[in-house]
């Protein structure tokens, strides 16, 4: 069985500094797999790696393609959505602006509309605000209109990095049922990185969990969950 | 981007100015010392008066720097500060029969005082703004000085020639050697008070506004203040070239001072390296020879070529002359590193 | 008080042209967030090769349209390949860029077509526009495309896809690529059309000032203050700036008497400081709050 995204060996350089030494990962369809660490661990730069964001060497393959020195558009073509740390907003850009804007790669008129319905049902808040000039919403409204500008991808994988920052605990809930339903219901794989450990680990299927670069351990999300020593040590709780 | 401490392991041998010197570093500037010495011995007149130019628009330069190099202020309108030390010392030694060498920290004054007048309004500018104010300027001062109002003073269009002066104390040197000796030590004391300036507190305070004004003000540095000061500061450098520049070339005029001097002190400062000072020799040499080089090759085409060269200069060195140094250098320390 | 109608008028004719070449910056700086100083003698550029097509005999209108196509060509190319080198380098160092290639220009223009004034034909015909010597038919027809062009523009920028995308990539060059937008094209493309636009600027100018090598600069900066005055984030707002330093540069020759010809530009642009200090980012502008 092939999974859907595996890269080998991966090291990634900003400028002359290595952060990551050699990660290896293998996400399968259909599941949430969390990627968790400490601040500086190399999460986001992992998550950078894979849209093709910074310097790299290694291989990484999706659905059974190499997409190593593809450009961050044609890896995002391929399928891959990333909702960056920070949301990534455009903020002088209304809300319903922020969603065709996910959906520029797209032609189906049709089918783009009826996305952005989706979306909105999904995220009702949005479509209230849909008018808004985007910059104007709330960190959790913005953190939505990031997913749901992903969606309108129709990404068969949907990184995420740090959605619960700066989030107040009940938005952050709402919006990790959201991300459930999302994965069972349009079937979207995700890889979600998080500092919130505990929550990532009741959301996701599988886990990783990486120090200075380096993986410290693998395996199912219930398995790192249930391990004292390692929730003492690497999780905080 | 100050001159940092090595860290290729060599023995520091001497700090000089405040600057950490290895033994290549003293080498370099021994070297350099020696051929700034023979210069006037060894070459033509003609060349030694393009040398001359080129330090004193190094210097021009450097005031150029330390506003937009050191403290983020963009500057597309330095010619106009150059102008007014050029007048001001052609004013004093023409109509007022001054010695040329009191002109200079008249023109110091002067200049201080413009730039620091002009800098207070320009505090509420930013980037392109205040680039656009600063050409603004550049483009309005070789007009008020050809304006009828002042023609009295300035000389109108023609503009005012001045004596070029001997060699004092009955020195065996003409008057482009003497020049250049003249030129040397006031640049040799500027670049080293720049230095001074560079590393000190208020230096490091420039840098901060320079990087990240909000932070810099939360740490309790006047922004304000040092801003305008920073203008201030950089217009009289540039004010005390332009008086330099007026007596070696024995001659102003409105025409001299247009914004092309402003565009060209520009590329200099960018070419050289923004934020570097041995960089701003590498500018003002540039400015002053390759236009010339550029003419040699066609007399036509001479803007062509002049760009050009320009584009092939920037895209080989995106960050300036000691940018590329800085690049070498760290190149060869990792190799030295890796044991390669 | 005729006289000052007058003048209004006056400086609402020459405005025209600081408006067209105002519009031009704002869209070169909505694409690439830096002023282009190379934009007046590319202006000016394609001005000539309109000229020249005239020469060879084609129709005015024929001359008008290929001269718009291969100047947003060249503007593409330019973005491409002259740009393309110094994409990562500071900003210092793309505005070096902008003027090797404005010297580049300007001397290749004087030396292919030297650098004698040149007459270039308008399309609205000599005489005066509803009599009376208020406006001339060039001036009104100018001011005409200028808002013709305006309102084209903004049709573009806010109801085609490719128009979202471009102010996509402009304001969040990393988002837009993770919506699988080719910024770098977009960049092109925004390249190629303020090149059109300033080519458009250069032909509805040159009948007035007349065609030669240095006719731009001073316009351009004139028009670089419009788009300041109105806020370089509002191509309404430049076009509404250039109208506005047109009308202030008139007024001011005539009832400031300390300017006289020279200074008329000096004053102009003291003025703009003015406003800016004012307003720092233009009458229009929206100033853009960043969260430290």
């Amino acid at each position: 069985m092939s999974r859907l995204l595996e890269a080998r060996g991966l090291c990634a350089f900003y400028g002359a500094t290595q952060v990551l030494f050699g990660l290896d990962l293998s996400i399968g369809e259909g599941g949430i797999t969390t990627l968790l660490g400490a601040n500086g661990a190399g999460k986001t730069t992992t998550l950078r790696s894979l849209s093709g964001m910074c310097r790299i060497s290694g291989d990484i393959v999706f659905e059974s393609k190499p997409t190593v020195g593809l450009s961050t558009e044609d890896i995002v073509r391929r399928g891959i959505a990333h909702v960056p740390q920070g949301r990534g907003t455009f903020s002088r850009q209304t809300v319903e602006e922020n969603l065709e804007i996910g959906a520029m790669t797209r032609r189906d008129r049709k089918a783009i509309a009826i996305d952005v319905e989706r979306v909105y049902g999904y995220f009702p808040r949005l479509k209230e605000r849909h008018r808004q000039q985007a910059g104007t919403l709330s960190g959790g409204e913005q953190q939505m209109l990031a997913v749901g500008r992903a969606m309108m991808l129709r990404p068969k994988l949907m990184l995420l990095d740090e959605p619960s920052f700066g989030l107040a605990p009940l938005i952050v809930e709402e919006l990790f049922g959201i991300l459930r339903t999302l994965n069972r219901t349009e079937k979207v794989s995700m890889l979600l990185v998080e500092q919130n450990a505990a929550l990532a680990l009741d959301l996701a299927d599988d886990a990783y969990l990486i120090e200075t670069g380096r993986l410290v351990t693998t395996g199912p999300a219930r398995q790192l969950r249930d391990d004292e020593n390692i929730r003492r040590s690497y999780l905080g709780y | 981007m100050l001159l940092r401490p090595t860290d290729t392991r060599e023995p520091l041998v001497a700090t000089i100015a405040g600057i950490p010197m290895t033994t290549w570093r003293l080498t370099a500037l021994g070297i350099g010392l020696v051929v700034l010495a023979v210069i006037p011995f060894v070459m033509k007149n003609f060349y030694i008066f393009q040398i001359t130019l080129a330090i004193i628009y190094a210097i021009a330069i450097l005031g150029l720097n330390l506003l937009t190099g050191f403290n983020g202020q963009f500057s597309l309108g330095h010619s106009a500060f150059y102008a007014v030390g050029a007048y001001t010392a052609a004013i004093m030694m023409d109509r007022c029969d001054i010695g040329y060498v009191w002109t200079l920290p008249a023109a110091a004054i002067v200049c201080f005082v413009f730039g620091f007048l002009f800098g207070l309004p320009a505090l509420r500018l930013e980037g392109v703004y205040l680039a656009l104010a600063t050409f603004a300027l550049a483009i309005a001062i070789p007009q008020m000085l050809k304006s009828s109002l002042v023609e009295h003073w300035t000389g109108g269009v023609q503009g005012i020639t001045i004596i070029k002066p001997d060699a004092p104390f009955g020195l065996p040197l003409n008057s482009d050697q003497w020049l250049y000796a003249f030129t040397v030590i006031v640049a040799v004391a500027m670049y080293v008070c720049a230095g001074n300036l560079v590393r000190s507190r208020t230096g490091r305070a420039l840098i901060a506004i320079r990087d990240h004004p909000i932070a810099a003000s939360a740490m309790g540095i006047d922004v304000a203040l040092y801003k305008s000061l920073t203008f201030g500061v950089s217009a009289l450098y540039t004010g005390v070239a332009g008086a330099l520049g007026a007596i070696a070339i024995s001659f102003v005029a409105p025409d001299s001072f247009t914004f092309t001097l402003a565009v060209a002190l520009f590329v200099g400062l960018v070419v050289g390296g923004v934020g570097s000072i041995p960089g701003t020799l590498v500018g003002g040499f540039f400015v002053l020879f390759v236009p010339n080089i550029a003419e040699s090759v066609s007399k036509g085409l001479a803007g062509a070529v002049y760009g050009v060269i320009l584009l092939l200069v920037i895209y080989l060195m995106p960050t300036g002359a000691a940018g590329l140094v800085r690049l070498i250098s760290s190149r060869l320390v990792q190799q030295g590193r890796t044991g390669g | 008080m005729e006289l000052f109608a007058h003048q209004i008028l006056a400086g609402l004719a020459t405005g025209g042209i600081y408006a067209c070449m105002a519009l031009a910056v704002v869209m070169i700086y909505q694409a690439i967030d830096h002023l282009n100083f190379a934009q007046g003698e590319m202006a000016m550029f394609s001005t000539f090769i309109a000229w020249q097509l005239i020469q060879w005999g084609f129709p005015y209108w024929v001359a008008f349209g290929a001269t718009i196509v291969i100047s947003f060509a060249a503007g593409v190319v330019i973005e491409r390949v002259v740009l393309r080198p110094v994409h990562d380098a500071p900003v210092l160092s793309h505005v070096v860029a902008f003027i090797a290639l404005l010297a580049i220009l300007n001397s290749a223009a004087g030396f292919i077509w030297d650098y004698t004034i040149k007459s270039f034909p308008s399309p609205f015909g000599g005489g005066a526009f509803l009599g009376q010597g208020l406006m001339s038919k060039h001036d009104a027809g100018m001011i005409g495309m200028t808002l013709a062009m305006l309102v084209l523009l903004y049709l573009f920028f806010r109801h085609t896809r490719i128009g979202l995308a471009m102010r996509a990539a402009a304001a969040n060059p990393e988002s837009a690529r993770l919506a699988g937008i080719r910024v770098g094209w977009m960049t092109a493309l925004g390249w190629g059309m303020a090149a059109a636009i300033g080519s458009v600027a250069g032909m509805l100018i040159a009948p007035v000032v007349f065609l030669e090598p240095n006719m731009m600069l001073s316009i351009l900066l004139y028009g670089f203050a419009g788009a300041v005055v109105g806020g370089l984030t509002s191509p309404g707002g430049a076009v509404v700036g250039g109208f506005s330093v047109g009308i202030i540069e008139n007024l001011a020759g005539t009832y400031i008497p300390v300017v006289g010809r020279e200074m008329k530009l000096s004053i102009a642009l003291c003025i703009i400081i003015a406003v800016l200090c004012v307003k720092p980012s233009g009458l229009f502008g929206r100033p853009v709050v960043t969260r430290v």
